[in-house]
């Protein structure tokens, strides 16, 4: 891991940990991207952190750009030496997976898939060498997953899961982005799996769609009260696969804002999680049951 | 006190300074892509900087003004009418309770500031009024506006009309148009070639050019160097492990055609990012239609921050202009 430095034109930096995607590189950026947010260095004026990297946005008149990336570079050894754990919560998120809004969707745009013949999901579980696509959703949903980075649009949630690196589901984007995915959509690109926060272009593959709203403007439901987005860097998701009617049971909660998610706080420590990650992740999953 | 909206133009929305803070939820900065155009617009007709006004793309609207307001329209030139009368640009007039504002044909440039003395005075959004429909945030109702809106107007200080701004006060792009890049972010992802090839060849903005990015086309494919991809990146050359997108970075997609993130940028994604534009020039890009030719010229830091602080000047030769 070898850190790199570099600028986005006059007004950001841009701080990579690591080309490549680890949770090690996850913790070194957000330790760091927080350390900067603690030294409040004058001229910031925003701080995004990403999967394996982040970027300081600043004002150029209150502060040198040869400034501002000195005081950054300071503050990499706190990084380096700040704890990998975290306090966080643990939420449950119901999907409906192969369901028939995704899947009109992925139909309409077929010839911009790798494959044209079969499903997003039948194209995923192939090439990660499952035999069927049940075995392919049941790898999906069964161990839980971290988010590792809020952003694209509105709160939308990157998720990386939290298994070995030869267990991990790896697909590529469609060939070309789709120019409509379904509100609410269950995606997948790379390593990372998504939800779709709202309806709109994406080049993610479609798995399936889960009920619950994540992005609210209006602040309807009543875990977003306090604020429109419901993600942040940090947080654990436990999928739970659910049928139609399930799916029409929550939508009726949503549709009246009495919908509650199950969430529980929880610890996680990446050095625990390292040494025993069955362990750990049976412990996460468990503290929903209490939930 | 209100306006009506009778014909909405094609895209018209209420734009402000926009809302800084969000950007790590992925909610973007927004506001006038050409913020010199609405900063002065503002000014003529004795509003704060930032007050909202609207930014009106390619086709002006016809709205039906409730009371008396001071009006100025900068940016491209897309002249303005009362009661089909012509107005001058980069003017305050008068348009007088029950007159209706229209706009002339397309002149230059693509996007019209329009302030209105006191300002469009809709609900703010997370300290901003402007519009980022993908989010429902700001505008009215999240959206552009539609015929049949009635939009609140704030307060309005009573000063006179005729205010003007002299021509070398004026900023439209050139022809071709030079936009100036600070190389970074994946810069070393392509070839020595590439890095050339991309400075050297002659592009154009197509026709996917909106307020999230401005995409251009002409140049030659973009090679990159080898590698095996890293973990999690994705196989295309172009992907990197998603990242944080800058305002103004360029990316390139499978290495073919530009794209030039702007105000309502997404936040992060996917694809390598070759640089970005200086903020000098971002404004100037809302002024670029379909179509026209770009050169993109190489800048260091020290030329980044001089045309920054040239754009400053002139900003405050405005301000002294119109004391």
């Amino acid at each position: 891991m070898k850190t790199r430095y570099t600028y986005g034109g006059d007004e950001h930096i841009y701080i990579e940990m690591d080309d490549e995607m680890s949770l090690d590189a996850f913790f070194k950026s957000l330790s760091m991207s927080n350390a900067v947010r603690e030294a409040n260095i004058k001229g910031v004026t925003e701080i995004c952190p990403a999967n394996a990297s982040f970027q300081v946005r600043f004002d150029p008149d209150v502060i040198a750009p040869d400034e501002m990336m000195a005081k950054i570079k300071e503050l990499e050894h706190r990084a380096e030496n700040a704890e990998k754990r975290l306090t966080t919560r643990i939420i449950e998120i119901p999907v409906y997976y192969q369901d028939p809004w995704t899947h009109e969707t992925l139909m309409r745009f077929r010839e911009r898939h790798q494959d044209p013949s079969g499903t997003d999901l039948d194209y995923a579980a192939r090439i990660n060498g499952f035999d069927s696509v049940e075995a392919f959703i049941e790898a999906h949903h069964s161990q839980p997953w971290f988010v590792s980075m809020v952003g694209f649009v509105a709160g939308l949630p990157f998720l990386y899961q939290l298994v070995e690196r030869e267990k991990q589901l790896q697909v590529p984007k469609y060939l070309r982005p789709r120019t409509d995915t379904p509100k609410q959509t269950v995606g997948y690109g790379g390593c990372f799996s998504c939800i779709y926060s709202v309806r709109g272009a994406g080049g993610y593959q479609m798995f399936g769609v889960t009920p619950m709203p994540i992005f609210d403007p209006k602040q309807k439901q009543s875990y977003l009260s306090d604020f429109m987005v419901f993600f942040k860097p940090g947080d654990i998701v436990k999928w739970k696969p659910i049928d139609r009617a399930e799916y029409d049971r929550i939508l009726t909660e949503v549709e009246a804002d009495t919908y509650v998610p199950r969430i529980a706080e929880v610890e996680f420590d990446l050095d625990a999680f390292n040494a025993d990650m069955p362990g750990t992740n049976a412990k996460l999953m468990e503290a929903l049951n209490v939930a | 006190m209100s306006l009506k909206v009778i014909q909405p133009g094609l895209s018209t929305s209420i734009q402000d300074l926009g809302r800084p803070g969000y950007f790590h939820l992925g909610i973007p900065i927004g506001g006038a892509m050409d913020r010199f155009a609405l900063r002065v617009a503002n000014m003529l007709v004795g509003n704060p900087e930032g007050a909202a006004g609207l930014e009106v793309v390619f086709m002006g609207p016809t709205i039906e003004f409730e009371r008396d307001a001071l009006v100025a329209v900068t940016g491209a030139d897309l002249p303005p009418k009362v009661d089909g009368v012509a107005q001058e640009g980069w003017t305050a007039f008068e348009v007088k309770a029950g007159q209706t504002l229209s706009f002339d044909f397309l002149k230059s440039g693509a996007r019209a500031y329009v302030a209105i003395g006191g300002g469009i005075d809709t609900p703010p959004a997370l300290g901003s009024r402007s519009t980022y429909p993908i989010g429902a945030l700001g505008g009215v109702d999240g959206r552009n506006i539609q015929a049949g809106d009635v939009i609140p107007l704030g307060e309005a200080d009573t000063i006179e009309a005729g205010l003007n701004v002299p021509e070398n006060l004026r900023r439209l792009p050139g022809k071709p148009t030079e936009l100036r890049v600070l190389p970074g972010l994946y810069w070393h992802r392509l070839t020595p070639a590439a890095q050339e090839g991309f400075f050297a060849d002659d592009w154009s903005v197509a026709l996917e050019a909106d307020r999230m990015g401005y995409r251009f086309k002409g140049g030659k494919p973009l090679e990159f160097v080898e590698r095996e991809q890293p973990f999690g990146a994705g196989a295309d050359p172009s992907n990197i492990v998603d990242g944080c997108y800058s305002y103004g970075s360029i990316q390139v997609p499978g290495g073919l055609e530009p794209i030039v993130l702007h105000r309502d940028a997404v936040s992060g994604g996917g694809y390598f990012t070759l640089g970005a534009i200086i903020s000098a020039d971002m404004d100037l890009i809302g002024q670029l239609p379909p179509h026209t030719p770009v050169k993109f010229r190489k800048v260091d830091m020290d030329e980044a921050l001089a045309a920054r602080a040239a754009r400053k000047k002139m900003l405050a030769e405005v301000r002294t202009h119109l004391g």
